[in-house]
């Protein structure tokens, strides 16, 4: 009866997008048909999940400036992504402004050209030979993040005729149990693609997509180096219902 | 627009950022080698239980399966669970014999079956004293899957178990809860479970809202 006196703000999942969205496409049959069937009562199931802090990083695993390169040869700025190098932080709160510490984080993104270093991502964009497009860390214990990367850029996918996804950062935090888990995009503030992209599109609730967007932060950014954008992550709250179970 | 939940001090909540389909490349990301990127010292991945973990040693496969009936090829999968004596261990460490958490995922080529490594989980008792059968928390993440799935595993030799579960008995239907059991099968004196996940349509599996 581990953790049983906990429970988590509801999720609300008409905030979130639906499963079936048919705007984007894999979504019309991807989708349940039937109503998803509600846990009434809570259990250690939900309320728990895994804490990474005995995980090992390795030095570079949230710099992905530094954690990827063919020729390992290479120093200096031969051996760097082309781009626009970027710093991307924040911080993993939960809904009542609490902080998440010591909770894993990880992302993936295109090159600045929008290529995958994918085996199926077949975009003309080449493939930089010193960018791999994957990090990860823990939290610290007052719940911030941070990687250094390159801004990843734009590419065309098949959806609509001519549909181009804005540049995003693919953002996985786990949160203190497999109740908060939560995979996101990060989208930087004034991309004019934004609006038009289908998965955007998903999200009913324009201030929905405002949780989505990393904002530039010209006090946190390095000068003559590179430019901070600032992504917050919302879990859901945790509540203690202070009753003791019989 | 419509309120958040219906809880009283919802207005004072911060909405949880919003989720997003984790997309065609979430390998990158969370399954390397997948990828065909070089792995980093430690992954996490589905090997949850060496040979010297307590219990009884088993592997859990199946695939995942469209509205169309096409096979979902790229799909990564997690796992929650138990140990043996059903209890949750939250603390992740590749040195331990056992992790309750493991990822996997769906292959582009050939049967496209995930797969865990694994120990059968033990019966979880709940915070009202109801015991839940032995289960694994699955939860679904792809390309045109808006935010996670999550359904659960139970065990078809667990019969007894299973009919009095609090949360199969919460799914109305009796066909619908068939959906959550895995069959069993013997391969080289070694117990597999056998479970295919059915996003839509005959033989939907039952997700569930927590
Ligand atoms: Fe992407």
């Amino acid at each position: 009866m581990q953790n049983d006196n906990k429970r988590f703000v509801e999720r609300d999942r008409d905030w979130h997008p639906p499963a079936y969205a048919p705007g984007y496409k894999t979504s019309v049959a991807r989708s349940p048909s039937q109503s998803l069937v509600s846990l009434q009562t809570p259990s250690a199931s939900e309320l728990t999940g895994p804490d990474f802090r005995r995980l090992r990083m390795g030095r570079y695993d949230n710099d992905l400036l530094m954690n990827f390169r063919e020729d390992p040869a290479l120093a200096g700025s031969a051996g760097l992504p082309a781009g626009e190098r970027i710093m991307m932080f924040g911080r993993v709160v939960d809904q009542f402004g609490k902080p998440v510490p010591h909770t894993l984080v990880e992302m993936w993104q295109a090159n600045a050209g929008g290529r995958y270093r994918h085996k199926k991502d077949g975009y003309l964009a080449p493939l930089d030979p010193n960018f791999g497009g994957v990090g990860r860390c823990l939290t610290d214990e007052q719940g911030w993040y941070r990687f250094r990367t390159v801004k990843p850029g734009p590419y065309p996918w098949p959806n609509d005729v001519n549909s181009w996804r804005p540049a995003h950062i693919h953002v996985s935090v786990m949160g203190p149990a497999i109740s908060t888990r939560l995979i996101t995009q990060m989208y930087f503030e004034g991309d004019p693609l934004i609006p038009l992209c289908p998965i955007v599109q998903t999200l009913r609730d324009p201030e929905a997509v405002e949780t989505m967007t990393g904002r530039l932060d010209m006090a946190r950014s390095r000068p003559m180096d590179c430019l901070a954008y600032r992504f917050d992550l919302v879990v859901r709250g945790e509540l203690q219902t202070y009753f003791e179970n019989q | 627009m419509k309120q958040p939940n219906s809880q009283p001090t919802a207005a004072l909540l911060l909405r949880e950022t919003a989720s997003q389909t984790a997309g065609p490349y979430v390998h990158i990301g969370l399954a390397l080698d997948v990828a065909g990127l070089p792995e980093r010292d430690e992954e996490i991945w589905n090997r949850m239980a060496r040979p010297e973990a307590e219990g009884e040693h088993i592997e859990v496969v199946g695939t995942v399966i469209d509205g169309n009936g096409d096979l979902v090829r790229d799909a990564l999968l997690e796992a929650w669970q138990a140990d043996a004596r059903g209890e949750y261990r939250p603390e992740f460490d590749l040195e331990q014999p056992f992790n309750g958490f493991g990822r996997t995922a769906t292959t582009a080529e050939g049967a496209s079956e995930w797969r865990l490594e694994t120990v059968k989980p033990g019966a979880v008792t709940r915070g009202d004293g109801r015991v839940m059968a032995p289960h694994i928390n699955l939860a679904i993440f792809a390309r045109g899957v808006n935010i996670q799935l999550q359904t659960r595993l139970y065990f078809e030799d667990e019969a007894e178990a299973n009919a009095a579960c609090p949360v199969l008995n919460a799914v109305e239907s009796p066909a619908r809860r068939q959906t959550l059991i895995a069959r069993r099968e013997e391969v080289d004196g070694r117990v597999r479970y056998r479970f295919d996940i059915r996003l839509q349509g005959e033989g939907e599996t039952v997700f569930f809202d927590f």
